[in-house]
């Protein structure tokens, strides 16, 4: 029911512009100095959700203000469902919604007002206002604050009336940058479930941006790396970490050195090395190599002591591509205003 | 064109939702004025008389009271751009597919209907203090109040667009709001004023509103109506312009 009433606008063509929902082509963005992006390339499938991950001041912000028509480029080109950014950006803008870093909703306004004002300003008809609010709101599970004023609200709860915002005119594709910035876990969990219910019953194409890993990880059907405004990888979360070689395990023994000879007869373990008495391989599907390894072992008469498995995380894919891991990245001191901005006003409610 | 006209009227109703849900706001735009024509007004009333004029001091500050009423209100609310800027609110605005100039005309509508409730207040605030108004020009006066309150939200409007924070937010109030009242005749007769002092009110719009509503309420003012009404409407019709450019070219 709620899908049949939604008419997103139709899809530009765009000459060479296949079918895929959001195309760039060597997008670059330079301010002064600094190249904030850096001839990104990425093609967005129709109903994924795509994610950005990156540290602080990678560009992903500043990526995904060039896609909202909201900075020009330098140079490159981008489409958004078929429409140029920079020759339709109306067109663009049609096709869009954005939940932005920052809160933008006005707080002396109720849920209900700050939503007929979005609904009116995107040409939602009158008598269609109501009923497409009553929809949204669901889906974040709002219904029972619909009337209150926004100052009242949590961060989170602020987070996810944005959200239902943002979905209202139902965009062909939503913009969520940082959506769970500065959100404790649980309502962490309760945007993304928001995320998850309005893929499925919106078919809206998502592309967040975020540097929680484990959000990339569990949101995001594909994701991008981006590093120093370039894309460093881009895959399935899945592939990027099998990509770096399977499962790490690690066996402690008795013999090490005869252990070792022994595995590098297998075919599946690679990258085997022995350090401190401890044998280090990769394998895929770690956890069912095991007991071929210990049974390995119990032929060549070696004691194994210890055993420990290691899942790669994005947190290894983004090291792999990086060289440093993601946490590691100081904070700005205008992120960290923004942050505690945030907390702050989290808190007060 | 009709998702503009919804614009405006949206951007319109905002502004009044807004007004109305600070009514403590209401009440202390309103204090300051109270004062100078309560206590002003009635404690120089006997110590002044004003040459070429019949009327009491009350009476003869009035129009300048209610000028100054409309200035801060619309100027106040042309500023709340600035707010909006700083609590996000301006973002979801900009990249709203709808025309940049229907979202500044719904602002000066907005703007301007609020400064007019105010200014309508201290009409009835007024005539309580013993102010004597001719019903008759009521009608007339609204007008000429639309079109100080737009010409005010728009310059408001443009020190918004210009000025990034809230800082300068006080020191504009302070620097450009007061000594447009001070200079603007409101108080008293710019006839009789010092050479210099007529001369730089002849550069604040003000004066033109205060002399404008002058006329109305008292049936006579040193410049004459003509003049003022085109003053202000080339201040009003100017000032939206600008507002309007210079609001397009906001990026961010």
């Amino acid at each position: 029911m709620l899908e049949e009433k939604c008419d997103p606008p139709p899809k530009g063509k765009a000459g060479e512009n296949g079918p895929f929902t959001i195309e760039t082509t060597d997008l670059t963005k330079r301010f002064d100095q600094l190249t904030a992006v850096d001839s990104v390339s990425i093609k967005v499938n129709e109903g994924e959700i795509f994610g950005l991950l990156g540290p602080n001041g990678a560009g992903k912000t500043t990526l995904i203000s060039m896609l909202v028509t909201m900075k020009k480029p330098n140079s490159g080109s981008a489409f958004v469902n078929g429409y140029d950014v920079t020759k339709n950006p109306g067109e663009v803008r049609n096709s869009i919604g954005i939940v932005f870093q920052d809160p933008s909703l006005d707080e002396e306004l109720t849920a209900y007002e700050n939503l007929e004002l979005h609904a009116a300003m995107y040409g939602i008809e009158a008598k269609d206002r109501k009923r497409e609010i009553t929809s949204v709101i669901k889906i974040v599970d709002l219904e029972d604050r619909l009337n209150d004023v926004v100052k009242t609200f949590s961060g989170g709860m602020r987070r996810r009336l944005e959200i239902a915002r943002g979905l209202l005119h139902c965009p062909k594709v939503l913009f969520l940058d940082e959506p769970t910035l500065g959100l404790d876990p649980q309502t962490r969990s309760s945007i993304w479930d928001a995320i998850r219910k309005m893929k499925k019953e919106k078919k809206v194409t998502i592309v967040l941006t975020t540097h929680y890993l484990e959000e990339a990880d569990a949101l995001c059907d594909r994701v991008a790396i981006i590093d120093h405004g370039k894309i460093v990888a881009l895959d399935r979360s899945e592939t990027l970490k099998n990509s770096l070689g399977g499962d790490i395990i690690v066996i402690e023994s008795t013999d090490t050195a005869r252990l070792e000879t022994a595995f590098k007869t297998l075919p599946y373990a690679v990258g085997i090395k022995s350090l401190d008495g401890k044998i280090t391989l990769k394998v895929s599907n770690g956890e069912r190599k095991i007991p071929e390894l210990l049974e390995v072992a119990r032929k060549e008469g070696v004691e194994v002591k210890a055993v420990s498995l290691h899942k790669p995380t994005l947190d290894d894919v983004f090291l792999h591509y990086t060289g440093r891991a993601i946490r590691e990245e100081g904070v700005s001191g205008k992120d960290s205003m923004k942050f505690r901005m945030r907390a702050f006003r989290a808190r007060r409610n | 064109m009709h998702r503009d006209l919804t614009a405006v009227y949206f951007t319109w109703k905002r502004e009044l939702i807004r007004f109305f849900r600070a009514r403590s706001r209401i009440i202390g735009s309103l204090g300051m004025p109270f004062f100078f024509l309560a206590v002003l007004g009635s404690g120089l009333n006997g110590a002044i008389t004003l040459p070429g004029s019949s009327g009491n001091y009350m009476q003869f500050i009035f129009p300048g009271i209610l000028g100054m009423v409309l200035m801060s209100g619309s100027i106040s609310s042309g500023i709340m751009v600035i707010f909006d800027r700083q609590f996000g609110f301006l973002k979801e605005t900009l990249v709203a597919p709808v025309s940049r100039p229907s979202i500044i005309f719904g602002k000066s509508l907005g703007g301007s209907t609020t400064a007019l409730i105010q200014g309508m207040l201290m009409l009835v605030i007024a005539t309580f203090l013993g102010v004597s108004i001719n019903l008759a020009v009521v009608p007339a006066a609204v007008l000429l109040m639309v079109l100080i309150a737009m010409g005010f939200v728009s310059l408001g409007l443009v020190i918004a667009s210009l000025v990034e924070d809230m800082h300068g937010f006080q020191l504009i109030m302070n620097f450009l709001v007061f000594p447009m009242f001070f200079l603007s005749g409101a108080l008293f007769p710019l006839d009789n004023a010092p050479q210099i002092v007529r001369m730089i009110s002849y550069i604040d719009p003000l004066t033109y509103g205060v002399e404008a509503l002058r006329f109305l309420f008292l049936g006579s003012s040193s410049i004459p109506i003509a003049v003022s009404a085109g003053v202000l409407s080339v201040f009003m019709v100017g000032g939206t312009l600008l507002a309007a450019y210079l609001f397009n070219k906001i990026e961010s």
